[in-house]
């Protein structure tokens, strides 16, 4: 081969922090190529992007509306990932962290109880917990792949979800849709802002950012998790418990997403229906990659990806852009991101320069 | 013996340079056939990386390569083969779930059974046998080096290069190399002979290019000189001497007690250990010798606790009179007990980690913690401590692992244990890939140790080491361990008995076939 | 046809859908290369295939597409993962989500339209025996041509130089280096080979086994394949009978409710992945043969360079 990437000696600092904004430049690129090809406008669909989700205070709010379960979701995500824990089955977790929270505006739908939405957060987290511990226990009993287990996982909660809204839990003055009826005032979150959707559910992303933060940069968990992915036979010798991380991985993310299942329900979406995760646990894997798997990193690329969601709302009417466009500006972030990632631990080199330049050096 | 006027190879200033390091700096190399031409020098002196440019692994950043007097402009392997070049690596190039056969076909022309018969031919002509429907991963280690030989011989071969060839061999199979290579020799075959053992290569060789830090050093006829004078050209300054006195300090009970240890591997190649008995006392060194794959790595893991077997007899390990059989690495540590493992990058240390997160990876318990929380300043003071007591060649505490050569890392990873203050510390292969100075330093550290009154455990596969350090010290051989030996009383030929004791079976099975 | 012979013989028309996916996989898998985006070349293949087929008319020119599509997204897994030396998990992953997104803007005009289903191959002679005959013998080409890829990859994997230089790519890719195989060549060779078959299987979900395509509609089978892989202990034999035992369970779900059984449809739909579970479970849990069937590199990024 004419050119090759060569190790460098040590990680390309600047370029850690640049890979990023590197990828988003290329996948602007290539998506306004498509556009273009497709002969959409180009300033009709940036505007719609970039710009007209903060024209207006509704707009912004939804941002944040889409910022908190991503932003949630992927932090956890991301700590897996770290220890080299593939979880992509924070959908299913979401799922059935939402169906048990769902579970009490169900059976005591006329309580008023102030205690109700504590509940609903409790089991909301119990139930992602419970799911993601499936996939632990496999792995660590087992030595069942995690990837493959989590995923089947959801593809079972989706069904569990549609035996639930179409059986037991359906609305009967909902004219057969599959869905619950509308949960009561106590089972909802209150809004920030009255009228919109945007509610205090977004405390707990908030919070659990900075747990995030304070658990990986300072704590020795988070170190013997980070160990245990760079070098598993360090972690070994060290003595750090190898299922200890499976679960610890496994039961954290179960929390986010089962949480954020449950802000879903009792907040925009006021009821559990088939569409109660919006492909977040697929998101949110974006998401952990493009903020780097680093919780500050994450902080903001979860705020990029939710203006890119509002935005495609935005262009699916002002540019007549398909949704789908959305899922693939995503994909094509993840693709990017990680061909740009090499560029930190590698220098690419042309062969032939480099052994002339040698050459005339020596003797 | 020189028969042509014209080398084989020449490699004419010849550099290959590695980031920022030049690991070959402009080297000259003349190799004769009929010749055996020795590469001396120490770990990192540059030997390997001139043999991956000789075989064409590698390609030079400067300098030219010549065969035959003609310049060479494109090299690979291919290339080199085909030229009747052969090269048995240090570690080897074979695929363990291939048959022996199967792996010869992948660069060898042939029917199947045309290749099984010339493997037996070969086999019994240089007494190299093997069984060549064999799996490479049910073979020793002795057996895949004679493969990787065999299917050089199976070339028309005009140069054999060997990197450390006999590191994985114990004594008697030396000299059996020792002849095949004399026969090939006789034949006009070149060979180019890499390695760091000075009395091998004054028996084996009639020229030595001695490499030191990349560039060579001397060009001599081994046979004239003293083994002082191939060491200081190799070196470059002198190394003290270890003084290797009796011990004074024994202590009265075992600090390590191993009782009829029985270990089934679920790796079916794997090797079990069969009823191993062994002891160390505070005070003494104690060393386990046996060619790599006889069970030194399994030995290894339950003794440290990485392998960790709830079926065990409590009684069958015990360290400072207490079961250890259900205690967990971080438990055995607390007891006093501390480890260096084989493997540096990616098990003793992290090799992107910093020094000083590499502290925090088994000294955590020295005051680096609270409530969890990592003080960061405490682990620098440590790992601080643990680089100027080593003396370890490092930038600072936020050198990655990966930036100190294999030789300063080491010393850091045995500071590092030392630090802890255990009262039985455990080394595998405590000084491979490391250089001379670096090795010296680390011995004689362990020496003084063990007259501090702490219990040494050393598995070590150059039986010179054990014998410079060792008081005492039992053979590994396929699982099984030989009783007692003091090492006062015995020579390395004898070791060599023990080693391959059983093995002259195995090797009658092979010839059977 | 008795409802058993339907059933029989839908069972190998459900199997070649897993059957090619999981060859493809195979293949790669023993270079080495760990592709986890195949349920997203399915999708994207899927889409091709039915509107290539809907615009000709050609079942035929449909598939070929549909191999070239899932020859350019495999292409891009490998340019990703082995030229930029990405993770492949993660590597994997991203272009199966790309993928999916892809193959809903291809699909999104076709979604309510039809074509006809290709032609039944009738076998001369073994089709009239009774009941054997339009079971097995009474099958459209593709079926037939999933179980002889079956039998070709087996022999030539173990039995040719191609196939030991695969193998010798997936176990040891630095000493495959040595031996001057060209690592990088046959591993994207190898991908690009699963990307094909993750183009056939796709096609044949939209074009023959359910002639329409809907968003979605590879339902999870991509992923099964995957599993079907590592149940089968990297064996086109084992594969072969995991894929058909799925394709049986995926009928099953038609057969219990036309039984009329009172089993709630979800129950039935959620089966393989149960089952896929409980199966990668046990098998994994024998550690031993794992490692003794699994090429040794597997998923390992390979940069060339030497361990210090």
């Amino acid at each position: 081969m004419l050119f090759q990437f060569e190790k460098r000696s040590a990680p390309s600092k600047p370029l850690i922090f640049a890979t990023p904004f590197i990828s988003i430049a290329v996948t602007v690129l290539l998506s306004s190529t498509m556009l273009l090809i497709q002969g959409k406008s180009l300033q009709t669909t940036f505007y719609a992007f970039f710009v007209e989700p903060f024209e207006s205070t509704y707009a912004i709010s939804e941002i944040f509306l889409k910022f908190g379960p991503l932003l949630l979701i992927a932090q956890a995500l991301a700590i897996g990932f770290r220890a080299k824990i593939w979880n992509i089955g924070a959908e299913g977790q979401m799922i059935m962290g939402a169906i048990l929270a769902s579970s009490i505006p169900v059976y005591f739908t006329d309580s008023e109880s102030i205690l109700i939405l504590p509940a609903m957060i409790i089991l909301g987290a119990l139930g992602g917990m419970a799911w993601a511990a499936i996939a632990a226990f496999l792995k660590v009993r087992f030595n069942a792949n995690e990837i493959l287990v989590t995923l089947m996982l959801s593809s079972v909660a989706l069904q569990i979800l549609y035996y639930l809204l179409l059986g037991p839990w359906k609305d009967p003055m909902g004219f057969n849709f599959p869905q619950t009826t509308m949960f009561q005032d106590a089972a909802l979150f209150p809004p920030i802002i009255f009228g919109f959707r945007l509610n205090y559910s977004l405390i707990i992303p908030l919070l659990f950012t900075v747990f995030v933060w304070i658990y990986m940069e300072r704590h020795f968990g988070g170190f013997q998790l980070v160990v245990g992915g760079l070098a598993p036979n360090a972690a070994t010798y060290a003595g750090y418990s190898s299922s200890g991380a499976v679960w610890k991985s496994l039961l954290i993310a179960g929390f986010a997403a089962g949480i954020a299942g449950m802000s879903e329900v009792a907040g925009p979406i006021g009821q559990l229906q088939r569409s109660v995760t919006s492909g977040y646990g697929y998101s949110a894997i974006i998401v952990a990659y493009l903020g780097g798997l680093h919780p500050v990193g994450i902080f903001f690329a979860a705020f990029f990806l939710s203006v890119i969601h509002i935005g495609g709302d935005y262009a699916l009417v002002t540019a007549e852009l398909p949704i789908s466009s959305v899922h693939i500006f995503q994909g094509l972030l993840l693709v990017t991101y990680l061909a740009s990632y090499t560029f930190v631990n590698y220098r690419f080199r042309p062969r032939k320069a480099l052994r002339e330049r040698i050459e005339s050096s020596a003797i | 013996m020189e028969n042509e006027q014209q080398p084989l190879l020449s490699l004419h200033k010849l550099t290959k340079i590695y980031g920022s390091l030049a690991a070959n700096d402009s080297i000259d190399l003349d190799v004769f056939s009929g010749s055996i031409h020795a590469i001396l020098g120490e770990n990192g002196a540059g030997k390997s990386t001139l043999m991956k440019l000789a075989y064409g692994v590698e390609t030079p950043d400067g300098g030219d390569i010549f065969w035959n007097g003609q310049k060479i402009t494109n090299w690979n392997p291919a290339i080199a083969r085909g030229l009747g070049i052969g090269m048995v690596f240090q570690h080897f190039s074979l695929f363990e779930t291939l048959s022996v056969v199967e792996n010869i076909a992948l660069t060898i022309e042939g029917s199947r059974q045309d290749l099984i018969e010339r493997i037996r031919k070969i086999g019994a002509d240089y007494q190299l046998e093997i069984d060549p429907t064999a799996m490479v991963n049910s073979l020793s280690v002795g057996q895949r080096q004679r493969v990787e030989i065999i299917r050089c011989l199976m070339q028309d071969l005009k140069l054999l290069i060997l990197d450390e060839p006999t590191s994985v061999l114990p004594p008697q199979h030396v000299r059996t190399l020792f002849d095949a290579l004399r026969k090939l020799q006789n034949d006009g075959v070149a060979i180019l002979y890499i390695s760091h053992k000075l009395e091998e290569i004054r028996e084996l060789c009639d020229v030595a290019t001695i490499l030191r830090d990349g560039k060579v050093t001397g060009i001599v006829d081994p046979n004239q000189c003293t083994a002082q004078e191939l060491a200081t050209l190799m070196i470059g300054r002198s190394i003290p001497k270890i003084d290797r006195h009796e011990s004074h300090n024994k202590t009265k009970s075992p600090v390590l007690e191993i009782r009829k240890l029985n270990l089934k591997n679920p790796d079916p190649f794997g090797t079990d250990l069969k009823n191993c008995n062994l002891d160390v006392f505070g005070g003494e060194i104690v060393g386990i010798a046996g060619v790599s794959g006889n069970g030194q790595q399994e030995l290894g893991r339950i003794i440290s606790g990485e392998d960790l077997r709830t079926d065990l007899d409590p009684k069958s390990i015990e360290m400072f009179g207490q079961s250890v059989t259900d205690k967990g690495v971080i438990e055995r540590r607390d007891l006093g007990f501390s480890f260096v493992p084989e493997e540096r990058l990616g098990r003793g240390a992290v090799p992107s980690m910093s020094l000083a997160q590499n502290s925090l990876l088994t000294a955590f318990k020295k005051g680096m913690l609270r409530n969890g929380f990592i003080q960061n300043d405490r682990v620098a003071e440590y790992t601080d401590k643990c680089i100027t007591e080593f003396s370890v060649k490092a930038s600072g505490h936020s050198a990655s692992a990966n930036s100190l050569s294999g030789g300063n890392l080491q010393k850091f990873l045995v500071g590092r244990e030392l630090r802890l203050q255990p009262k039985l510390l455990f080394l595998s292969q405590p000084t491979w890939g490391v250089d001379v100075g670096s090795a010296n330093e680390i011995r004689r550290k362990l020496i003084s140790l063990r007259d501090a009154g702490v219990g040494i455990l050393v598995i070590s596969e150059e039986l010179e080491e054990l014998f410079e350090i060792t008081d005492r010290m039992y053979v590994l051989r396929s699982g099984r361990m030989s009783p007692s030996i003091k090492t006062s009383d015995v020579s390395p030929d004898e070791i060599g008995e023990y080693m391959i004791g059983e093995k002259r079976e195995e090797l009658d099975d092979a010839i059977s076939v | 046809m008795t409802p058993l012979e339907f059933f029989l013989a839908g069972t190998m028309s459900a199997a070649t859908v897993f059957l090619l996916a999981a060859l493809g996989e195979l293949v790669a898998e023993k270079s080495g290369m760990l592709n986890l985006g195949v349920e997203g070349m399915m999708a994207i293949s899927a889409a091709v295939g039915f509107v290539v087929t809907y615009q000709t008319g050609s079942h035929t020119m449909g598939f070929a597409i549909a191999a070239v599509a899932g020859i350019c997204v495999s292409l891009i897994f490998a340019l990703v993962s082995i030229t930029f030396l990405a993770n492949q998990v993660a590597t994997g992953l991203a272009v199966g989500i790309l993928s999916l997104g892809v193959s809903a803007l291809i699909g999104k005009k076709y979604e309510s339209l039809t074509i006809n289903a290709p032609d039944t191959v009738f076998i001369p002679v073994l089709s009239e025996i009774p009941f054997i005959g339009p079971v097995f013998f009474q099958q459209n080409i593709v079926v037939y041509g999933a179980i002889l890829m079956a039998v070709l990859i087996g022999f030539c994997l173990n039995k040719t130089r191609l196939g030991l230089a695969i193998r010798a790519c997936g176990e040891n890719p630095k000493a495959a280096e040595a031996l001057s195989y060209s690592v990088w060549k046959i591993r994207y060779g190898a991908v690009a080979f699963g990307g094909m078959m993750a183009g056939f299987a796709g096609a044949y979900a939209s074009t023959v086994y359910t002639p329409l395509w809907a968003d979605g509609m590879i339902a999870g089978r991509g992923w099964i394949a995957v599993a079907l892989v590592v149940f089968g202990t990297w064996k086109t034999s084992r594969i072969f009978l995991g894929a058909y035992l799925f394709g049986m369970v995926t009928l099953g779900e038609l057969v219990v409710q036309s039984l009329g059984f009172a089993v709630p449809s979800q129950f039935l739909t959620a089966m393989p992945f149960v089952i896929t579970i409980v199966v990668l479970a046990i098998i994994s849990a024998d550690m031993s043969r794992l490692r003794l069937h699994a090429p040794y590199s597997l998923g390992e990024t390979y940069d060339g360079s030497e361990p210090r």
